[in-house]
């Protein structure tokens, strides 16, 4: 984790900003597009980074968070290794989501939001995935699990360390 | 029966390269465009009779004529596909992005020059990788083979398009919100009038039209405007994208002239209902529309013959209520999910969508009252269109307030009994 | 104009508006939020609700946004609809879900607009049963308490701060219904404006945490129209008091002066008023250096006999000075022995500022008038520091010319976020050439940072590239590019504007911006010129004449004087002390009219207590040549009592001696003709409605006859003014008085300042009967002044030496506010500033102490290394105590402190 002497941006990150940038009338619609590139290196963003990227898009502190608070997937909190995702919209709902949601709360001992204490999971629900047809679904990282049963669970998360 | 938007989608889950592409038909549209006038471009949408699939069903042609001219107002202009698909129980762009990204670049290509933009972004939704790197892989195929970039063909007329992946909420799929947050703003709708067409990205004249609209568009150029009105059972033209999800045997996506009954959708595209359930009702459109019931069973899945039934055509992507599933329980779900969706701007939807939610909740923990019903009476005439900012609170009361119409009874039930029944 | 009908009613309106503001000017009742009259619509409330019929067959209509709506000829609306009424009540309704109703501990109750609108809307029993939402607070500094849980989420607090005032510590945060505005991290609200939220609020989120200190219930407050007098622009402010202590500011709205805003010094400046260095007797100072305090009976005729012994008496006026304290000090001691009390640097800058206004035949705008220029230069002055609201109105000019683009596309001015939309913060023709960054920099297309010297060339340069007959300057390559691109500019514009100002002390900048306006009115143009003066009535000081406090040193220094007379004029602040303690010395009788201790005062052998703009009423003219009446908010306990009433004890003339305020304006326009206008600024003391006074304190005034009931149980006689039409009670005229009259702006069911609109004869125009004030000097025709020649060379310092230059800041720079304890929390350290180039030559470093010998003391100072400022020069906060005496500029040496 970064503390707050050393630079939360590196120079090739700055670079690929800059790169983003380029395309438009203002620095600023670089925005979101730069809040998710400190998240795939840090997985969530500080309070530093937004300091950081102030200066680089030439917007207030204030702006770029007011933006990085608005969407869902900016994590302005830490989270764990892997973050889990489950899909908590009509049709999965319908399809049953709460007990694959139930069941992992229980076996990670956390509720929405949080974070196992070994810092390896944090649970998220999370607006509907667009696999609606294959539901219940979630995420975990990048990967999409779909036609969720309770009984796969374990397996399933045995494959994030 | 016709399937142009999907038929050469690989069913190895894999995506259709511009070599096969082409060999199918693939950007015969763009070269035929290129020889018309962008008026005569438009007019043949027009003539078409393509309806905007992003739920609206605005027509598209008109929509483009509607864009001033380059000598009104010169270039930069711009076109957006909105792949932001976040309508719950939504899943019909994703096929078209995973599985045949050339006929959407290309429909972008025509388009934009119908409008005469010079730039075109994909605003994509998160968590759809596949269509992100299958997309980006045929742009760049695109550009290799100068349907993209300086000089188009040789027409004169260039494009550069690229892709731009949402950092996740609802009402980045409103157009006007969409081109706030690709303005790397806070995704809040702006004001229309002025429309996008005349002020939009970056005070820009732009079009934004949905992945399914624009995935129409090569085939009309290509194929010419009288085939295409042939595709489809009704007055407007062309296949469409239906899906059905819940308790159905079968549930999936399928390609099928615009007009197909809800009842050949359901019973023999999902298969009917999942052994020992019983249709009960259905969002013919995704979640942002009324209830319909088991006695509008054969309405026609069209643009005008859904509002016949006191409901709207949405996206077109069915969600299907069973007797087993209470509907109480349902509609909270679809209301949280609009309440956190909300994005906070106009009063009705911010303040009042939460409170929908509070009163569902203690409705189906048992703790309603009587008085509960009126207050969503006055709460679904509070976010009725027009009275809020966006359309996104006056869609969250659809479900609500036909679910109040049709299953009146399943809200007494649990307030006289101080429980959900289903439970 | 557009004839519409409002429930079946014709109407004529004027076109282009939108509805709620045609409505609202109408005098209709229509409950909103998030419209404003200065920041527009953008329809996000809900709150304005109408229907709007298609035409007169169309009996269903649809609900609209008034705020929205468009006026058109022949449109169709209803107010009063049950459909209409019904959805305002369910949108407070909604609003009104987690809102926390503590009315009864809030400060805004009684003064608050959703307090207002609630009750107009007809919303009165909660029918949400839930959970209420709630947030943290976050410290803001010294100025703003901050009450997140009250806030109704009309978005109008970013929409003043960051997009009107141009803020960027500030913003909304988070979705849905956990929107949440405030800072980043707490902290300090940096922007020089951020007093407004208060008014702009239309709750009680964001409120004055001075008035918070000393906190009174707002309708038993007794409050005067009064002018602010902590610069030049003499903003209109409303001030309120109560058990003789000054709670609070507002501001006072004026349609052509400061409109609905003022900056932080105006409105948290005022706390000098309660000050515990505020003298309250008259006091006298034995020869032994002992002070003792006098009845004012004694002290009157102590005073009254040394004059009447004193061969010689000179008096020495002063700019934070009423008009009429001023001439009657002249007419106690005659003409040629009145002397101004500015040093003859001073002086002559503002006499030339005079002369060109009088003479240039350029107009000169007012304040407001400001912001309807389409191209701008501002040469030598960080405006935001030493006339802040200007910076302000020039932030909404630099983007008339942006604005363009959106009238084009057919877009209402009113559609605010539209408008925005399509400018997208594009910077309109706004050039800033000073020596050093400004705070209003980042408002403009282009900045040049030079040596003054090199600034009065640019100008003159500028008017030269306009007109070739004006005369002609080298310049280097850098300027000039600069000056091509100002030049074109403004000769493309329709209404070029060019401000300039005394703050530098430098008077062939004042004439380089004489000449590029000259230039551009031979073109045609409305151009318009803009000069920021030092002092609240600097300009009209310099109207009644008087020799400088230079010429008075003199006079004492041949010998002769034994007597002065010092008028609210703190000399070591004009003047170096050597030259200020040797007037001291010459002089053996020196009475001083002060309302705040300080070294003038220590140093006389009598002080009288004299009162603030709180405690006195006058008149004052500011930069614009506008003369404004200000009024007595209170009538202290002690006693203070205004400088004019002193002084008026001590003239041989006994009519004079015994008139109200009127009497010696009657007086004062006969001896001069120039200033006849001040009789117009303001209705006289014999003005009534039918009989009726104006009633300083509100019908909803309470404990009248329990305030003082611990020390007399019967009601004492509320106290008299002889000088004004206001009372000091709560009887007498409820309604609309004359604008110039008007302590508090308050009509049935809007108890808020958004009652304002109840006042104008159209929304955000005009107060009805006038806007308050009288412009003494109009540009003439006939004018034919030529332009000026005396080009400044480049002085720069022999080797090893700085030339120093003043920085002024908004908060510290100004004698009064600087006093006053929320202030000084925001008065920067003292610093010198001075160039990467300069440091590195003088081996000193960011953060460095540094002493510099100041005629003859030695100050200590922290160094700032600055890249915007100019090798050669360096900058030193204007006005701090210490060295507030001297004049700029002065070349010196840095010598780091070793420890
Ligand atoms: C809350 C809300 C969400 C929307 N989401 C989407 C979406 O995800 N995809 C989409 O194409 N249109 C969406 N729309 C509709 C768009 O605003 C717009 O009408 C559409 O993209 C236009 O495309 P079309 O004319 O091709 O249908 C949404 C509208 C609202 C009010
Ligand atoms: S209805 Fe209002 S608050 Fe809701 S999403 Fe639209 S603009 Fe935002
Ligand atoms: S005042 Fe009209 S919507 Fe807020």
């Amino acid at each position: 984790m970064e503390t707050s002497t050393s630079r939360v941006l590196t120079q090739e990150m700055i670079a690929e900003i800059q790169e983003m940038y380029k395309h438009f009338p203002v620095k600023s619609a670089a925005c979101i597009e730069a809040l998710k590139l400190v998240q795939k290196h840090y997985r969530w963003v500080s309070d530093q980074a937004v300091q950081e990227l102030a200066e680089v898009l030439e917007m207030s502190a204030d702006e770029i968070d007011g933006v990085a608070t608005f969407y869902n997937l900016i994590f302005r909190k830490p989270v764990g290794r892997h973050v889990i995702m489950i899909c908590d919209s009509v049709s999965c709902w319908v399809m049953g989501y709460e007990k694959i949601a139930d069941y992992l709360k229980k076996k990670l001992g956390i509720q929405f939001g949080e974070t196992t204490p070994d810092g390896r999971f944090t649970l998220l629900p999370i607006c509907c995935l667009g696999t609606c047809d294959r539901a219940p679904a979630m995420f975990i990282d990048e990967d999409l699990h779909r036609d969720l049963k309770v009984e796969q669970l374990d397996e399933i998360l045995e494959r994030y360390p | 029966m016709e399937r142009p938007l999907t038929e050469h989608i690989p069913l190895d889950g894999s995506w259709l390269r511009l070599k096969d592409y082409e060999r199918v038909g693939g950007y015969q549209g763009l070269r035929e465009a290129l020889k018309l006038t962008p008026k005569e471009v438009i007019d043949r949408v027009k003539d078409a009779g393509l309806r905007g699939r992003g739920g609206a069903g605005f027509a598209t042609g008109l929509k483009w004529s509607l864009v001033p001219t380059v000598d009104q107002i010169p270039q930069p202009r711009y076109l957006i596909a909105n792949g932001d698909e976040m309508e719950p129980g939504t899943f019909k762009d994703r096929l078209l992005l995973e599985g045949n990204p050339h006929q959407l670049i290309e429909g972008m290509i025509i388009a934009s020059y119908a409008i005469q933009a010079d730039y075109s972004y994909v605003f994509l939704r998160w968590g759809y990788q596949f269509a992100e790197k299958a997309l980006q892989e045929a742009i760049h195929e695109a550009y290799q083979a100068g349907y993209l970039g300086k000089n188009i063909l040789g027409s004169g007329f260039s494009h550069e398009l690229s892709v731009h992946i949402s950092a996740g909420r609802y009402i980045c799929g409103e157009e006007t919100a969409l081109i706030n947050a690709l303005e790397g703003k806070r995704a809040n709708p702006r004001t229309k009038p002025p429309f996008p067409v005349v002020s939009g990205f970056f005070g820009r004249p732009t079009v934004v039209n949905n992945i399914e609209t624009l995935s129409n568009v090569p085939h009309i150029l290509s194929k010419g405007v009288s085939w295409y009105k042939s595709l489809s059972k009704c007055e407007d033209g062309g296949t469409k994208l239906y899906g059905v999800s819940g308790k159905v045997k079968k549930p999936g996506l399928w390609e099928l002239p615009l007009g197909t009954s809800f009842r050949e959708i359901l019973e023999e595209y999902a298969g009917g209902m999942l052994d020992g359930y019983q249709f009960r009702g259905a969002l013919p459109g995704g979640g942002s529309t009324d209830f319909i019931t088991a006695e509008h069973i054969d309405v026609a899945m069209d643009y005008n013959s859904v509002p016949k039934v006191g409901s709207r055509m949405g996206t077109g992507t069915v969600i299907v209520l069973d007797d087993k599933t209470c509907v109480v329980g349902m509609v909270l779900n679809l209301e949280h999910f609009f309440a956190q969706e909300s994005c906070g701007w106009c009063t009705p939807c911010r303040e009042g969508l939460p409170w929908t939610e509070k009163l569902l909740l203690a409705i189906e923990e048992g703790r309603g009252r009587m008085e509960d019903l009126k207050i969503f009476d006055d709460l679904t005439r509070y976010m009725a269109p027009g009275h809020t900012f966006c359309a996104l609170a006056p869609g969250a009361m659809e479900p609500l307030q036909s679910a109040l119409k049709h299953f009146r009874e399943d809200f007494e039930r649990h307030i006289h009994e101080h429980r959900c029944p289903w439970k | 104009m557009a004839t519409i009908y409002i429930d079946n009613v014709p109407y004529q309106v004027k076109d282009g508006d939108n509805m709620l503001s045609a409505c609202l000017a109408l005098g209709f009742n229509i409950t909103y939020f998030c419209w404003h009259p200065a920041l527009h619509s953008v329809g996000a409330c809900r709150q304005c609700a109408i229907v709007r019929y298609r035409d007169e067959n169309d009996t269903r209509g649809r609900i609209v946004m008034a705020c929205m709506e468009p006026v058109v000829d022949q449109a169709r609306i209803s107010i009063e609809s049950p459909e209409a009424k019904k959805f305002r009540t369910q949108n407070i309704e909604s609003l009104m879900i987690n809102h926390p109703h503590d009315c009864p501990v809030c400060d805004e109750g009684g003064e608050c607009h959703l307090q207002d609108m609630t009750v107009m809307s007809g919303h009165n029993y909660r029918r949400y049963r839930f959970k209420k939402r709630t947030h943290l607070n976050q410290y803001l500094g010294p100025f703003l308490h901050h009450e997140m849980n009250r806030c109704i989420q009309c978005y109008r607090c970013v929409r003043f701060y960051n997009d009107y005032a141009e803020g960027k510590d500030f913003g909304v945060f988070a979705v849905h219904d956990d929107v949440y505005f405030g800072r980043f991290t707490p902290g300090v609200l940096e922007n020089e404006f951020s007093g407004n939220l208060v008014e702009v609020c239309p709750t009680g989120v964001f409120t004055d945490k001075t008035l918070r200190k000393h906190y009174t219930r707002k309708w038993d407050l007794t409050n005067a129209p009064t002018i602010c007098h902590h610069c030049s622009l003499g903003c209109n402010i409303i001030a309120s008091e109560r058990y003789g202590s000054l709670r609070r500011i507002l501001n006072r709205y004026n349609g052509e002066v400061n409109g609905y805003f003022i900056c932080d010094r105006g409105r948290f400046g005022y706390e000098h008023v309660n000050s515990e260095r505020r003298i309250r007797h008259a006091l006298k100072q034995d020869p032994a250096g002992q002070w003792q305090g006098m009845k004012t009976k004694q002290a009157l005729a102590e005073i009254q006999q040394k004059l009447r012994a004193a061969r010689k008496v000179i008096g020495i006026g002063s700019p934070r000075a009423s008009l009429e304290s001023n001439f009657l000090l002249q007419q106690l001691v005659g003409a040629d022995h009145f002397y101004a009390g500015v040093s003859a640097k001073q002086a002559k800058l503002v006499q030339e500022v005079l002369h060109i206004m009088q003479n240039s035949g350029v107009r000169t705008p007012s304040l407001k008038e400001t912001e309807s220029y389409d191209a701008i230069l501002v040469l030598g002055e960080d405006v935001t520091h030493t006339a802040p609201m200007l910076a302000l109105t020039l932030r909404q000019a630099a983007k008339n010319q942006p604005k363009e683009k959106a009238k084009a596309l057919k877009i209402a001015e009113w559609n605010d976020a539209a408008v925005r939309e399509v400018i997208q913060g594009q910077k309109g023709p706004l050039f800033i050439a000073a020596p050093y960054a400004t705070r209003l920099d980042d408002a403009a297309r282009a900045c040049h940072r030079a040596h003054p010297d090199v600034l009065a060339q640019l100008g003159f340069a500028v008017a030269h590239q306009i007109d070739a007959h004006a005369p002609t300057v080298e310049t280097s390559g850098a300027v000039q590019a600069f000056v091509s691109q100002v030049a074109e500019a403004l000769q493309a514009a329709r209404k070029p504007l060019i401000v300039a100002g005394t703050s530098l002390m430098h008077e062939a900048l004042i004439h380089a911006a004489a000449n590029v306006a000259l230039a551009l009115k031979k073109l045609g143009k409305q151009s318009g010129l803009f000069y920021i003066v030092p002092e609240v009535n600097s300009l009209g000081l310099t109207m009644l004449g008087g020799q400088d406090l230079d010429a008075a040193l003199e006079e004492v220094e041949k010998g002769g004087v034994d007597m002065a007379i010092v008028l609210e004029n703190d000399l070591y602040r004009r003047l170096p002390a050597e030259r200020v303690d040797r007037f001291f010395q010459r002089v053996p009788t020196v009475v001083v009219l002060d309302a705040l201790a300080n070294r003038t005062g220590e140093k006389a052998q009598y002080v009288l207590p004299a009162g603030t703009f709180a405690e006195s009423s006058g008149t004052v003219v500011n930069n614009e040549g506008r003369a404004q009446r200000f009024y007595q908010v209170f009538k202290p306990h002690d006693d203070i009592r205004s400088s004019w009433k002193w002084l008026q004890q001590f003239v041989n003339d006994s009519a004079l001696a015994q008139t109200n305020l009127d009497g010696v304006i009657i007086r004062l326009t006969a001896a001069y003709p120039d200033l006849k206008g001040i009789l117009e600024a303001a209705p006289g003391a014999d003005f009534r409605v039918g009989t009726q006074k104006i009633p300083r304190e509100p019908h909803r005034y309470s404990g009248r006859t329990a305030m003082l009931a611990h020390i007399q149980v019967s009601e004492p006689k509320p106290p008299e003014d002889p000088d004004s039409p206001l009372s000091f009670t709560m009887e007498g005229y409820v309604g609309t008085p004359p604008a110039p009259l008007t302590p508090f702006f308050w009509s049935p069911g809007w108890n808020s300042v958004q009652s304002v609109n109840k006042y104008q004869q159209e929304i955000a125009g005009m107060l009805k009967g006038g806007n308050p004030g009288k412009r003494l000097i109009e540009a003439s025709e006939q004018a034919t002044m030529s332009y000026f020649t005396d080009m400044p060379t480049v002085s720069m310092p022999p080797n090893g030496q700085l030339s120093i230059w003043p920085a002024y800041h908004i908060f510290g720079s100004e004698e009064l506010s600087a006093q006053s304890a929320p202030i000084q929390e925001r008065i920067p350290e003292p610093y010198v500033a001075i160039s990467t180039a300069d440091a590195a030559k003088l081996q000193v470093n960011e953060g460095m102490r540094v002493q510099m010998q100041l005629n003859g003391t030695t100050i200590e100072l922290t160094v700032q290394v600055r890249n915007d400022i100019p090798e050669g020069l360096a900058a030193i906060p204007a006005g701090w105590e210490a060295w507030a005496g001297i004049t700029y500029p002065f070349f010196t040496t840095l010598n780091p402190i070793h420890s």
